[in-house]
């Protein structure tokens, strides 16, 4: 289990990561998301011993302090996955597997189950140069987990990716580190990839964490308006719990999960649908997306505290600006914030 | 010195201590290896210059060397000389540096080999052989002989960066509007300012401490520091009058070093390296302007060559093979060991002394990388220091540093004045500024992602530096060991003070020759001088051949 306690890292004297403490259970993938300078890949670094810093790095209670990078067993994947230029697909990912003496005949086995693992099989003799963007970065995650890591840091290892890709591969990459048991501490700025790879999430904004907890409860309970933001609430309005229920002024949804009492709502833009029932308002915005319309309707008419929102319509429903449209609470998208 | 390597160390333990792990273990990494670089400069160049600076600076005659005109004269002479000569190498070695790099076209891997010619020569040589070409002498002369030694550096310095460069950047810049000489000065060049400025740095220096070239062509109208220096001290015995414009010149050199620095620092900075296979191609268009130009380069490098080549080989009667013939014995008298002797002698203290450099030059460009990578201003401060400090004994008078070590060095065990590892140790000197400034601009190029890579997979720092530095800088490497053994095989300024008079070096044996009347050792000098030149193109391709590009290697 690594335990980070306390870290601070400071750059130039300005602080880059202030006080950052999170926990990573043995096998859990925790997700550290953050809008980009927020210190994220600083506190990786940190962990991964690149980085100088104060506070506690531990595995299983004992302080890594004194031990150097290469005998942390922690293995590290760049966003540009950083292979080296002058080995080849196998010597990459022997490359760990060398470091620790393994016989030659173990390593060429390591390096087989390795590609079989990440989809290359067959990948050895190929050069790095000639592999794609996608290809590489499965490469550097297998050349990461061949020496067997006791923890996996990812740093931004789809961001360099086009959209397509980036999402097949974060559903292989889930099933790489489920497979391989890997416990992982992944950095990204983008909260799919965070949703789809992780067990647990850590939000980090302006070098400090602002919240951590299981995926879906940071979600649905995000700790401030900040974090709520960030985590794609676009409208924030007032409201109140009481039996499960919460009553704002754009209607009623069911939030078993909530405390009762009067909260803060903080609404994603599917948390409103386009429907024939609910708050009516002017479209003024519509874009559409690959599976839905995103559009921006002016309710300052109804619910004058949010003048206007975001909210999705079907690409059934064909909404114009000028419209007029209804929109209904969907309590999927609808977070309690604080 | 002392204070400043000091200082040096202390900032770089410094730069190391603010975090709990890994950042002292850096800094005392980084101290550790500059710890023998340092020792190596400490014995070797600061202690003597040191000496014989305070033999000279007891009785007040700094400043009355300095309140004369005569000396200021000297000053503005000697860096004018050496600025209008870095022009001219820099000027010369581009367009031939664009040929080794970028163009691929047969015989350009010969270009290569053939551009260290010129500069290992005894200077002694290639003041006799403008001299023949140009009998009036004159600035001129001076400053295109001392170009011809230096094209060389400019070319290999330069053009191994330029081969690594990613050409994808030229192209977006064309795409965006730029002509090719606008994407040339705009996107190429600041990416070579790193090796330009390093090989200009390099070149200045050894044009303001140029001594025999000065001698032979300056007569007695054109005199720099240097001869001055030396003629004091060898002819006249005014020990503090050399003291003191020595003293004049290593202010001169280490405010260059600062100027020089300053502008490396603005510019250097982490280019993105690509396999040269990759940017080399033919030439197209009007690119082979730029091929003529280098080739033209070329052949004018080869004609005080071709010069001497034809003068070892004319005798009284036409044509003969007389002075190669007189190479198995001594000459008219003039020498106590065979040419043969003397040329096996030069291999082998050559080859002594580019070990000993390798291994101080790459300890120090490692530990000069590592501390311009700390976090702490102090440790990067340190690191300069140190960079500019090494690179000093160019800069410094060799007769300054000869007899320092005749001062100085018997205050050691086994006493090193007359131990056979004294001019290796000396040539080392010599070498080890080259060997950083080649190994330098590459190794601060390597991602510094690769080696932490290398690092979180278990590497320790000796491996990651050997798996990964060391296969991505092996081009440098190789030709920074080639490079320093031929500097080191034509060494003379301060082999000339050290060789013992039973072991000389052929540049040593070359100059005695010349010196001496009589056709034969004429004959043989010129024939030696030949051989030292066929030696040095024979190592130098053999060491280009062994770095022979292979596919996926870089």
């Amino acid at each position: 289990m690594l335990t980070v306690d306390r870290v601070t890292v400071t750059y130039d004297r300005t602080p880059a990561v202030r006080d950052a403490s999170l926990e990573i259970a043995d096998g859990e993938v925790l997700a550290l998301l953050g809008p980009s300078g927020s210190g994220k890949s600083t506190l990786l670094r940190a962990i991964a011993g690149l980085e100088p810093a104060t506070g506690a790095v531990r595995w299983d209670g004992d302080d890594l302090a004194g031990v150097p990078v290469h005998r942390r067993g922690f293995g590290l994947v760049f966003q540009d996955g950083q292979l080296f230029p002058h080995r080849d697909v196998a010597g990459n990912i022997a490359f760990g597997p060398r470091m620790q003496g393994m016989p030659a005949g173990d390593r060429d086995r390591r390096v087989a189950e390795l590609l079989e693992l990440v989809g290359l099989a067959g990948y050895e003799r190929r050069q790095v140069t000639e592999l794609s963007g996608g290809e590489a970065q499965r490469v550097a995650l297998a050349r990461a987990l061949a020496p067997r890591p006791r923890l996996l840091l990812l740093d931004e290892p789809l961001s360099g990716l086009d959209a397509e890709l980036r999402e097949s591969l974060a559903l292989d990459l889930v099933g790489v580190l489920r497979r391989a048991k890997a416990t992982t501490l992944l950095v990204t700025h983008d909260q799919e990839e965070a949703f789809t790879l992780a067990d647990r999430l850590a939000v980090l904004d302006e070098g400090r964490i602002r919240q951590s907890g299981d995926v879906v409860d940071v979600w649905r309970a995000p700790a401030d308006e900040r974090v709520a933001r960030f985590l794609g609430v676009t409208t924030v309005v007032s409201g109140e719990v009481a039996d499960g229920q919460l009553r704002c002024a754009f209607g009623v949804a069911d939030v078993p999960w909530a405390l009762a009492g009067p909260v803060t709502v903080g609404l994603r833009p599917h948390a409103l649908r386009v429907a024939s029932t609910g708050v009516p308002g002017e479209v003024v915005e519509r874009a559409r997306r690959r599976d839905h319309t995103r559009v921006t309707v002016d309710v300052s008419e109804t619910v004058p505290d949010a003048s206007t929102v975001d909210a999705v319509a079907t690409m059934a429903d064909g909404v114009r600006p000028g419209e007029e449209v209804r929109l209904r609470l969907d309590p999927g998208g609808v977070a309690i914030v604080g | 010195m002392d204070r400043t390597v000091a200082r040096a160390v202390r900032g770089l333990s410094r730069g190391g201590r603010r975090g709990p792990g890994a950042g002292r273990a850096r800094g005392a990494g980084v101290v550790a290896l500059a710890a023998l670089p340092i020792a190596f400069l400490g014995v070797l160049f600061a202690w003597p210059v040191v000496a014989i600076l305070r033999l000279g600076v007891t009785d007040g005659e700094v400043s009355r060397a300095l309140a004369q005109a005569q000396t200021w004269d000297l000053a503005a002479f000697t860096l004018g000389q050496a600025a209008a000569s870095t022009a001219v190498a820099v000027l010369a070695g581009m367009p031939v540096a664009f040929l080794l790099a970028r163009v691929r076209l047969r015989g350009a891997g010969w270009v290569r080999t053939f551009l260290l010619v010129p500069f290992v020569l005894p200077t002694v040589v290639v003041g006799l052989a403008f001299k023949a070409l140009w009998p009036g002498g004159g600035v001129a002369t001076i400053v295109l002989a001392n170009a011809f030694f230096n094209v060389a550096v400019v070319a290999r310095t330069v053009g191994g960066l330029w081969a690594h460069l990613d050409r994808r950047a030229e192209d977006a810049a064309r795409s965006l509007g730029a002509s090719p000489w606008q994407a040339f000065r705009t996107v190429t060049l600041p990416a070579l300012a790193p090796a330009l400025a390093s090989s200009a740095a390099v070149v200045f220096l050894f044009c303001s401490t140029s001594f025999g070239v000065v001698l032979m062509l300056g007569g007695g109208r054109y005199r720099t520091l240097e001869t001055e220096i030396y003629l004091r001290t060898v002819e006249l015995l005014d020990l503090s009058g050399a003291a003191a414009l020595s003293l004049v010149q290593l202010a001169a050199v280490v405010l260059a070093l600062v100027v020089g620095g300053v502008a490396r620092r603005r510019r250097e900075r982490a280019a993105p390296l690509r396999a040269p296979v990759t940017t080399a191609r033919r030439p197209a268009g009007r690119e082979w302007w730029v091929v003529g130009a280098a080739l033209t380069v070329v052949a004018g490098l080869l004609v005080p060559i071709l010069a001497l080549v034809v003068r070892s080989l004319s005798t009284r009667d036409g044509w003969g093979f007389d002075g190669y013939r007189a190479l198995a014995g001594s000459g008219d008298g003039a020498l106590s060991v065979t040419g043969w002797e003397a040329a096996l002698n030069s291999l082998r203290t050559a080859f002594d002394a580019t070990v000993l450099a390798m291994i101080v030059g790459v300890l120090a460009a490692v530990a000069l990388v590592a501390a311009g990578r700390a976090r702490g201003r102090a440790a990067r401060l340190a690191g300069e220091t140190l960079d500019a400090a090494l690179m000093l004994p160019l800069g410094v008078s060799a007769v300054t540093v000869g007899f320092g070590y005749l001062v100085t060095l018997d205050a050691l065990p086994g006493d090193l004045r007359t131990s056979p590892m004294l001019v290796p140790l000396a040539q080392a000197l010599v070498v080890v500024p080259l060997v950083i400034r080649m190994v330098l601009p590459v190794l601060r190029s390597v991602d510094d992602r690769l080696r932490q890579a290398a690092a979180t997979l278990g590497a320790a720092p000796v491996r990651v530096w050997w798996t990964v530095d060391v296969p991505l800088a092996a081009r440098s490497l190789a030709a920074a060991a080639a490079f320093g053994y031929v500097v080191a095989l034509g060494e003379f300024g301060a082999t000339s003070f050290l060789a013992r008079p039973e072991a000389p070096t052929l540049p040593v044996a070359i100059n005695e020759l010349i010196s001496r009347p009589g056709e034969l050792n004429t004959q043989l000098a010129y024939a030696a001088c030949t051989l030292l030149m066929l030696v040095t193109a024979g190592v130098a391709a053999v060491i280009d051949r062994l770095r022979a590009p292979h596919v996926g290697e870089f």
